[in-house]
């Protein structure tokens, strides 16, 4: 089984410099690049791969750089490729491993994504607490200058790019790109309207793509070896491997690279090791905090973003969170709507409203004192919260955990309100 | 008044943006690195330098979580409280923690030595549970690990 994302990254305690990744090929696919390859050949092969985005929405990488004016006219100049690696999402680490397990793995995607959309100026937005990464991207980009792989005249070729470090100052909402182009340009991180989408309209008023870290450390693979190849990938023809995470009581939580189109169970049982002795699987949020649930009945749907989305759930980032029988569910849940409640920027009414009310609701059934009608409340509000009702996607992704946890475990909400107690107490 | 170092430090990030105030969180970063948390006056300093109103940073300041405009202990605890966490307990680690300092979340210790602070998520939920002091990372915590990190920080 080939996991060309992971293959090179030996432990997580082993920086990889620039020699190393040199020794296994790297840097070879921008050469080539910058010397037989057009800017549109590039942005071709991307999209012909069907690479979809691996933040969590799944939005079709080439498709969304062939949306950049590719013209010369001043008030498109200049244009900017940003790298979302703010990584925020509640149960989500895979990330982290690729940055500071291979950057120049994610550099070298970048100056290609960056010379298939002829942008000259690219940022890395970066999680506040990813620490260690910082200093490694730091060292990586400083090796990548001085071996001429960026700065002015790249590898001999008349392409220019400079790279940038953000280290964010926290916030969930600094993830959804338009609210981390408002926060790169040092303002609040609140999320803009769409249209104008950053391709044509992004960062200081300019064309601009954003991407994830895990995108973007697919494109010199996939540039060197093909879309056929990336295709092949995985098991459903969606193409590639992806990063999968579990956390929670379960033997062996971790992050591994798997054919997109591995079932739940695979993941969960032969890579997780099986629940801890003990403790039963009662559901997950299979791609954090910010999906809905999905139960023992779905543990044979295969994890792609197409397959995951016929059970009503998303495949989001891939990174699980799995609910035990020895943990709550409202307990579970009420931890994320908080999260979710805290998090909001407060933009528009059902997001600023809509989840502390929400919080508060699932805070009295936890405690004993919920009544019975809380539970339609909690359904109206996480209709109002859906797409179409709000401004951005945070407030949908709230409602994803509470309305299918309203469904999947029912008899336990009503279990808190009629004993007026949290059974697990 | 911003040290020389500072300034130093905040015109290397305007260097990166096409204008001044776009370094405005940068600048808000690096003055905490230096002063623990972040002044009114600091706050003045920045406008002035990076062309804003005083009102303007502080409206950046207070939005992002990270950023301190109340005076913390000289060591941060920071407890990943998401809820890949709290699965795998954090809840009997802060309640441990709380006392043995006795302080709650947003409090300082009497003698400065530590501010606690709830925090989601740390990204290390493999490893769960997991919390940060200062810039330093711990995870897969115990109660006997955690004696032992507190030791460390005077």
């Amino acid at each position: 089984m080939e996991r060309p994302l992971t293959q090179h990254i030996i432990s997580d305690t082993s920086v990889r410099n620039l020699e190393n990744y040199r020794k296994v090929g790297g840097y070879s696919c921008l050469q080539k690049v910058l010397k037989s390859m057009t800017p549109g050949e590039v942005t071709n092969v991307v999209k012909v791969s069907n690479l979809l985005g691996r933040g969590g929405a799944g939005f079709p990488t080439g498709a969304k750089w062939s949306l950049v004016p590719m013209d010369t006219v001043k008030s498109n100049l200049p244009k900017y490729l940003v790298c979302n690696a703010d990584e925020m999402e509640p149960g989500t680490f895979k990330d982290r491993y690729l940055l500071e397990g291979n950057p120049h793995q994610l550099i070298e995607g970048m100056i290609i994504a960056a010379y298939a959309i002829q942008a000259e100026k690219s940022y890395i937005f970066l999680r506040w607490a990813y620490k260690k990464a910082e200093k490694v991207l730091r060292t990586a980009i400083e090796e990548a200058y001085s071996a001429g792989y960026l700065g002015n005249n790249i590898l001999g070729s008349d392409f220019n790019l400079d790279m940038h470090v953000h280290s964010s100052a926290g916030r969930y909402i600094c993830g959804e790109e338009t609210a981390l182009l408002n926060s790169l340009e040092g303002k609040r991180a609140l999320p803009r309207a769409k249209p104008p989408y950053p391709a044509l309209n992004g960062l200081f008023g300019r064309p601009t793509v954003v991407n994830n870290v895990e995108t973007l450390s697919w494109i010199s693979h996939i540039v060197e070896k093909g879309a056929e190849w990336f295709k092949g990938l995985s098991l459903t023809g969606t193409g590639g491997t992806k990063l999968f995470g579990v956390s929670g009581k379960v033997r062996k939580p971790g992050t591994w690279e798997l054919p997109l189109g591995i079932t739940f169970r695979e993941l969960l049982e032969e890579h997780a090791g099986g629940m801890i002795d003990g403790h039963k699987f009662r559901g997950a949020l299979p791609g954090g905090a910010s999906t809905d649930f999905i139960v023992e009945e779905h543990l044979d749907v295969q994890m792609d973003f197409k397959t995951v989305a016929a059970v009503g759930s998303r495949l989001g980032t891939g990174t699980m969170i799995v609910l035990d029988d020895k943990t709550c569910p409202v307990s579970f849940i009420h931890n994320v709507e908080k999260f979710f409640a805290l998090e909001s920027c407060g933009w528009c009414t059902p997001c600023r409203e809509g989840l502390p009310w929400v919080e508060k609701m699932l805070s009295s059934i936890e405690e004993g004192t919920g009544k019975i009608e809380y539970l339609d409340l909690l359904s109206f509000s996480a209709k109002y919260m859906s797409p179409g009702n709000t401004f951005c996607a945070h407030a949908p992704g709230a409602a994803e955990p509470l309305q299918s946890g309203l469904k999947y475990f029912h008899d336990d909400f009503v279990k808190h309100i009629t004993d007026k107690k949290c059974p697990w107490r | 008044m911003l040290s020389v170092e500072e300034i130093n430090e905040i015109q290397n990030e305007i260097k990166q943006y096409p204008y001044p105030k776009v370094a405005c969180i940068d600048a808000l970063k690096i003055v905490q690195q230096h002063r623990a948390w972040v002044s009114d006056e600091s706050v003045s300093d920045i406008a002035e330098l990076l062309g804003m109103s005083a009102e303007e940073v502080d409206g950046i300041a207070t939005f992002y979580s990270r950023i301190y405009r109340q005076p913390v202990g000289r060591n941060i605890i920071l407890i990943c409280d998401s809820v890949s966490c709290m699965i795998m307990g954090y809840e009997s680690l802060y309640e441990y923690l709380s006392k043995k300092l006795k302080i709650r979340f947003g409090e300082t210790t009497s003698d400065g030595r530590f501010t606690i602070l709830p925090n989601s998520c740390l990204g290390d939920c493999d490893n769960a549970p997991a919390m940060m002091v200062n810039n330093d990372h711990f995870n897969r915590l115990t109660i006997e690990k955690l004696d032992e990190i507190l030791d460390r920080y005077k």
